[in-house]
């Protein structure tokens, strides 16, 4: 950028301070990915050594993958992780493009009530919700988790997702329209592709809390065979003696998934930006 | 035969009354421009033609049947809008085929009727393109394809020129003149540019706030306005109204002379001094502040070297100046 040349100590500042941020944030994750490979006593020895001959140890992961059923819990947070966001997208979108696109009684009203959940964290329920899911039978089943989920993402969801429908050009719909399109064509077909960069943006805001929640997959699925991630590695965290090996590892791997996920949404991400920019 | 007629259209958004009482009927073959400032409604009529909005009351007929009910695609109309409103994720022939696809008609017939449009429209280089790899007016020339392909009974065009540059504006205006003599289909166009509704309507229909003013041919209603909005809205510069006038005059009406009738001529009726001068090389505008204190625009043909602040003399022919009354109707000069 000739502009940002003019001005060499602005650019490296702004380098600087990012380079700085991105240091912070994964030193953490650096942290748990090189304690996973090291042997309990050199852990607790030396936490920021990197591991060598002598320290390197795959004993966590051993660990992790004998005890506890481990790839059919990832297969659990990735059902639920994908389910989840599946239907919040699907039906999030749906309700946007109703409040935008359509003049009917109560618009307003509605866009309102859909958007006030956005401000009430649905936790305060969770008694009320296990509840119905315990009369209904769900209990212990990925749906409980999924259905959870989408409710939680739903108001965000409708909200942004509405605001970017509305960007999108009438003509181009009345012109589906006149072309005879159903409104589900239109909808699928020709504002969704649109609205693509909205969409991957919801989905990563969702996708992280999901995936990482320990909450309602201990209230509302505890249960062997549908134990999330989370709540599966919570097994090496006892009250007295935490095997860290263990810990580590699980969460290490507990964060390959999630970034394939993201790195599959923030693809879409600059590809909609890109298109959107030049058009 | 009648390509549409409209009987008693009135349009309502909550409280807000966007069109009152329209009665029009558009002929076989007969380009109809509605043309008015922003906001007058001319757009919201279109989308009422073509279905896209519910008329609050009243009939649609279109080709002697009432649509009312019908939707927009089997009303027998295609429409092309100012942002032309492609497809994206098709390519320039995906664009002109779909709705003939979603037609059901048979494939033989779909690829005859884009082709023919291809040639007509000078596309054929482009065909495999997505709209994205066009320029501004081969895309409307593309949705212009996509109208003609489907053989409607009535075009409906609106604002199809606004985004495009000046030049291209003139060459498209052209192309769409030339269209409508090669089909001789029923067109609609809809346009706020009086340039354009002067050159290519057969018939102009002047709205304002919701009403029509006028119903016209361009020269009708240039040469014989009906109230002192269509006089001030057709003409460019626009017509010069005198409230104090050198003629005798309605009481609080106004003179309305045309800059182009206005004359530089010693003893004129008219005295002022020039405030401004435009100077096109094919014709000259002097902006003139008369005795009166009233701004008048005088349009000479050709160059002209009178500067600003020169005291100047007008007149006029009375025969060619109009008179409006208090109401801005009409009135006996």
């Amino acid at each position: 950028m000739s502009v940002a040349r003019q001005n060499n100590f602005n650019t490296y500042a702004a380098h600087g301070a990012l380079i700085l941020y991105t240091l912070i944030a994964l030193f953490p994750v650096f942290v748990i990915v090189i304690n996973s490979f090291k042997t309990r006593k050199a852990i607790f020895r030396e936490p920021l050594a990197l591991p060598n001959s002598d320290s390197f140890s795959l004993i966590g992961y051993e660990t992790v993958l004998k005890q506890g059923d481990f790839f059919l819990y990832f297969q659990n947070s990735m059902i639920v992780t994908v389910g989840s966001l599946f239907f919040i997208l699907l039906f999030g979108a749906m309700a946007a493009f109703a409040l935008a696109e359509y003049r009917f009684r109560g618009n307003l009203i509605m866009g309102l009530y859909l958007a006030l959940g956005i401000m009430i964290p649905i936790r305060i329920g969770t008694v009320a919700i296990l509840e119905m899911m315990v009369q209904t039978g769900l209990v212990n089943t990925l749906w409980a988790l999924i259905l959870v989920y989408t409710a939680q993402g739903l108001p965000l969801a409708v909200f942004i997702l509405s605001e970017f429908m509305r960007q999108v050009s009438d003509d181009l719909k009345n012109a589906g329209r006149i072309d005879g399109l159903s409104e589900y064509r239109i909808f699928f077909r020709l504002v969704l592709p649109l609205v693509r960069p909205a969409m991957a943006t919801v989905a990563v805001f969702n996708m992280i809390p999901i995936w990482n929640d320990l909450w309602f997959p201990l209230i509302l699925a505890p249960a062997e065979e549908v134990k999330t991630l989370t709540l599966g590695s919570q097994v090496f965290i006892g009250q007295f003696v935490t095997d860290w090996n263990a810990v580590l590892s699980a969460l290490s791997l507990a964060i390959l998934p999630v970034m394939a996920l993201y790195v599959v949404f923030s693809r879409q991400l600059i590809r909609g930006i890109t298109s959107g920019a030049v058009k | 035969m009648t390509a549409l007629t409209l009987t008693h259209i009135h349009k309502s958004f909550g409280e807000v009354e966007v069109l009152k009482d329209i009665n029009l009927t558009v002929e076989d073959g007969e380009f109809v421009v509605f043309v008015g400032p922003s906001g007058c409604g001319k757009s919201t009529l279109l989308r009422v033609i073509a279905g896209l909005e519910d008329a609050t009351s009243g009939t649609v007929n279109i080709g002697g049947d009432v649509v009312n009910n019908v939707p927009p695609a089997r009303r027998g109309i295609a429409m092309v809008f100012q942002s032309y409103a492609l497809y994206p994720h098709l390519s320039v022939r995906g664009n002109m085929a779909l709705g003939l696809k979603q037609e059901k008609q048979p494939k033989s017939v779909i690829d005859e009727r884009v082709e023919k449009a291809v040639q007509m429209l000078d596309l054929s280089a482009y065909v495999d393109r997505r709209p994205s790899d066009l320029s501004g007016g081969q895309r409307q020339r593309v949705a212009i394809g996509r109208a003609i392909v489907r053989d409607p009974k009535l075009f409906l065009f609106d604002e199809p020129l606004s985004n495009l540059d000046a030049a291209l504006r003139m060459n498209t205006r052209i192309e769409i003149a030339e269209l409508h003599r090669t089909l001789s289909a029923s067109m609609i166009y809809v346009t706020h540019d009086q340039t354009e509704a002067m050159t290519l309507a057969d018939k102009i229909v002047v709205l304002r706030d919701g009403q029509v003013e006028q119903v016209g041919s361009p020269m009708e209603l240039y040469n014989n306005p009906a109230n002192q909005f269509v006089a001030g809205f057709l003409g460019s510069p626009s017509m010069n109204f005198l409230k104090k006038a050198p003629l005798a005059m309605p009481p609080n009406g106004a003179l309305g002379i045309r800059p182009e009738h206005l004359r530089l001529v010693p003893n004129g009726r008219i005295r002022g001094t020039v405030t401004h001068v435009e100077r096109l090389g094919g014709d000259t505008n002097l902006l003139v502040s008369t005795d009166q204190q009233e701004a008048v625009t005088v349009r000479l043909f050709g160059q002209d070297s009178t500067g600003v602040g020169e005291a100047v003399e007008l007149d006029f022919d009375d025969h060619i100046a109009f008179a409006f009354d208090d109401k801005m109707q009409r009135a006996a000069v």
